[in-house]
C-alpha cells in the first residue's frame, strides 16, 4: 500500500507523520531549528525511523506550517488551516469546529464533513491567546510549560488577570507571586485568561457541532477543561477519542 | 502663593513648584512601589530645589495614574487635562498633544480655543507605549536614555514587522543574530512605535500644531520618527522637559485655584 507523509514546520516545533492504509505508522515532534529546512529533515528522518520505512518508499509528501516553503522534499504545500481541518475531521468524524493554538498564533475554523474549511479566524498579531502567552507565564512562574495544566487543576481561588496583553499580564503575575498568592491559583488564572482570549476567535466563526482542539496547547489540560466547562460539546486533542498520537493529527 | 503639581505615573513621579506663574523648580524620580511614597519623595525634592518646605505650599493638584493615592493634594485632575493645560500655556497655537508614558499612550485634540475636544488612549496593549522601548533596550542591553543618540547613527534601513512587544522582541533577537547593527535596529523600533502611536492620533484626526509630551518625547529618535509617521513636523517644547508636562499642568490648575481664592 502507498506510503505518504505530512511534514509541519512550525515556529517552535516541527512535526512529521508517516501514513499507510489510513493509519499513522510513524510520527515525530522535534523542537524547531533555526533553519526550517533543517527542522523538516530532522522531523522527517525521525518519523521514518519510527515507522521503519525509508524516504524512498514515501510516494507523496505534503508540507505545511509556517516554514512550509523551505522544505526541500515535499511534493506539495498546503496551509496549516486546511491541514488542521482535514486532520481534525479524520481524528473525530463529528468535529465541525477546530481550534488550533500554536506556539505563535491561534486559529479557529469551521469544517464540513470532508474536513474542508469554511469560515475561519486567526490571530498572529498579538501574543496573547497563543502558546507564547503560556510560555512567557510559565517562565515567570519558573515552571515548565507542560506543568501549567496539572497545576491549574489544583487551584482553589483562581486569580483574575486584569490585562489581556502578555506584557501587562506578566507584570500582574509578578505582583501575585510577590503578594504570596498560591501558584495553583495563578496558574488557573493564566489558563482562564488564555481560554477567554481564544473564545473571542472561536465565537467569530460561530461554533457548531463538536469542537476539536489541535496544536501544542491542546496538551494543556487546564485550558481544555476550561473550554469543556464553557462549551458542552467541546472535544479536545488529548480527550476521549484522541490517542496520544502526535503529528498533524491531534496534539503535536 | 506657592503652588505645586504632582504627577504620579506608572514608572516615574514628577513634581513642579510654581510661584506667581513662574516655575521655581521641578523633580523627576523613578516611582516607588507605593504612589504615596513616590509623591512625598518627589515633592520633597522639588521643594528643596526651590528652597521651600511642604508647609509653604498653598495648593497642590495631583494627576497621573496614582493621583488618588496622594495624601496631600487639594484636588486631582486627569492627565489628559494637565498635559493639554501645560501645552496650551507653553504654546498657544497647540491643537494636539501626544503623550507617550511608561505604560500608555494618549492623543488629545484641542478646539480653536485650545481646550480639550477629543482624546483617545491605549493602555491595553504594551505596544506603542514606553514599555515597548524598555523591553527592547533591555534585550539589546543598552540604556533607555541612550536610545535616541544610538539610533541617530543608523546607516541601514531595517523594518520590524511585528507590533506585539513579545513578537517584536523575538524579531529583534533574530536581527542581532543576523549581525545587524544596534543603531539600525533601534531606528526600526522607533519607526515601529511611531507608526503605532500615529494611527492612534489619526483616529481622532490630527490637528496642528502638534507637541509630544511624556518621557518618551525625550527620545529624539521617536520624536523624529513620529513627525515622519504623522507627516506633520512636531513642535519642540522650548526647553521645557516633556516629562514634567503633566506636573506642570497640575501646577497651573493649582495656580488658577489660588488666584480664584484671593
Amino acid at each position: 500500500m502507498t506510503i505518504v507523509a505530512g511534514c509541519d514546520v512550525g515556529s517552535l516545533t516541527s512535526k512529521a507523520v508517516i501514513f499507510q492504509n489510513n493509519r499513522i505508522i510513524g510520527s515525530s515532534i522535534i523542537k524547531s531549528k533555526p533553519r526550517p529546512g533543517d527542522s523538516a529533515e530532522a522531523a522527517f528522518a525521525e518519523a521514518l525511523a519510527a515507522a521503519g520505512v525509508a524516504a524512498e518508499q514515501v510516494e507523496y509528501c505534503i508540507g505545511t506550517g509556517y516554514g512550509r516553503e523551505k522544505i526541500a522534499f515535499v511534493n506539495e504545500v498546503v496551509s496549516e488551516i486546511t491541514c488542521h481541518g482535514k486532520g481534525a475531521r479524520w481524528m473525530l468524524p463529528t468535529a465541525e469546529t477546530v481550534i488550533d493554538i500554536g506556539g505563535q498564533d491561534c486559529k479557529t475554523m469551521k469544517i464540513d464533513k470532508n474536513g474542508n474549511v469554511g469560515k475561519f479566524a486567526a490571530n498572529d498579531k498579538c501574543a496573547s491567546g497563543t502558546g507564547r502567552f503560556l510560555e512567557v507565564m510559565a517562565k515567570v512562574l519558573n515552571i515548565g510549560i507542560h506543568e501549567l495544566g496539572g497545576l491549574s487543576q489544583k487551584a482553589r481561588n483562581p486569580v483574575t488577570l486584569a490585562s489581556t496583553c502578555t506584557v501587562w499580564a506578566q507584570a500582574d503575575i509578578i505582583k501575585f507571586i510577590n503578594s504570596g498568592v498560591p501558584l495553583e491559583d495563578i496558574g488557573a488564572g493564566i489558563n482562564a485568561a488564555m481560554a477567554a482570549r481564544v473564545a473571542i476567535l472561536v465565537n467569530a466563526v460561530k461554533p457548531e457541532g463538536d469542537i476539536f482542539m489541535t496544536g501544542g496547547v491542546a496538551k494543556n489540560i487546564g485550558v481544555v477543561e476550561l473550554w469543556k466547562n464553557s462549551s458542552a460539546n467541546a472535544s479536545s486533542g488529548p480527550g476521549k477519542p484522541i490517542p496520544k498520537s502526535p503529528g498533524r493529527w491531534g496534539p503535536r | 502663593m506657592i503652588v505645586a503639581g504632582c504627577d504620579i505615573g506608572s514608572l516615574t513621579a514628577k513634581a513642579v513648584i510654581m510661584e506667581n506663574g513662574e516655575m521655581l523648580s521641578h523633580a523627576v524620580i523613578r516611582a516607588k512601589t507605593r504612589p504615596a511614597e513616590s509623591a512625598a519623595l518627589v515633592m520633597q525634592m522639588a521643594l528643596e530645589k526651590a528652597g521651600f518646605a511642604q508647609k509653604d505650599i498653598g495648593y497642590v493638584v495631583g494627576t497621573g495614574y496614582g493621583r488618588e493615592q496622594i495624601p496631600f493634594v487639594n484636588q486631582v485632575e486627569s492627565e489628559i487635562s494637565c498635559h493639554a493645560k501645560a501645552a496650551k500655556q507653553l504654546m498657544p497655537s497647540v491643537r494636539m498633544v501626544i503623550d507617550i508614558g511608561g505604560q500608555d499612550a494618549k492623543a488629545t485634540r484641542m478646539d480653536d480655543q485650545g481646550n480639550v475636544a477629543r482624546y483617545i488612549y491605549n493602555d491595553k496593549c504594551a505596544s506603542g507605549t514606553g514599555r515597548f522601548l524598555e523591553v527592547m533596550a533591555e534585550a539589546l542591553e543598552v540604556r533607555l536614555e541612550d536610545l535616541g543618540t544610538l539610533a541617530a547613527k543608523s546607516t541601514e534601513k531595517l523594518s520590524i514587522s511585528n507590533q506585539c512587544v513579545i513578537f517584536a522582541e523575538t524579531e529583534v533577537v533574530s536581527l542581532v543574530n543576523e549581525g545587524k547593527e544596534i543603531p539600525d535596529i533601534l531606528n526600526a523600533l522607533h519607526h515601529s512605535l511611531a507608526k503605532r502611536v500615529a494611527s492612534l492620533a489619526r483616529s481622532i484626526e490630527v490637528s496642528e500644531d502638534v507637541v509630544m509630551t511624556g518621557g518618551v518625547a525625550k527620545n529624539t529618535g521617536v520624536f523624529q520618527a513620529l513627525s515622519e509617521a504623522l507627516n506633520v513636523p512636531l513642535k519642540a517644547l522650548n526647553g521645557v522637559d516633556p516629562q514634567i508636562m503633566g506636573a506642570l499642568g497640575a501646577a497651573l490648575y493649582a495656580m488658577e485655584k489660588s488666584n480664584g481664592k484671593k
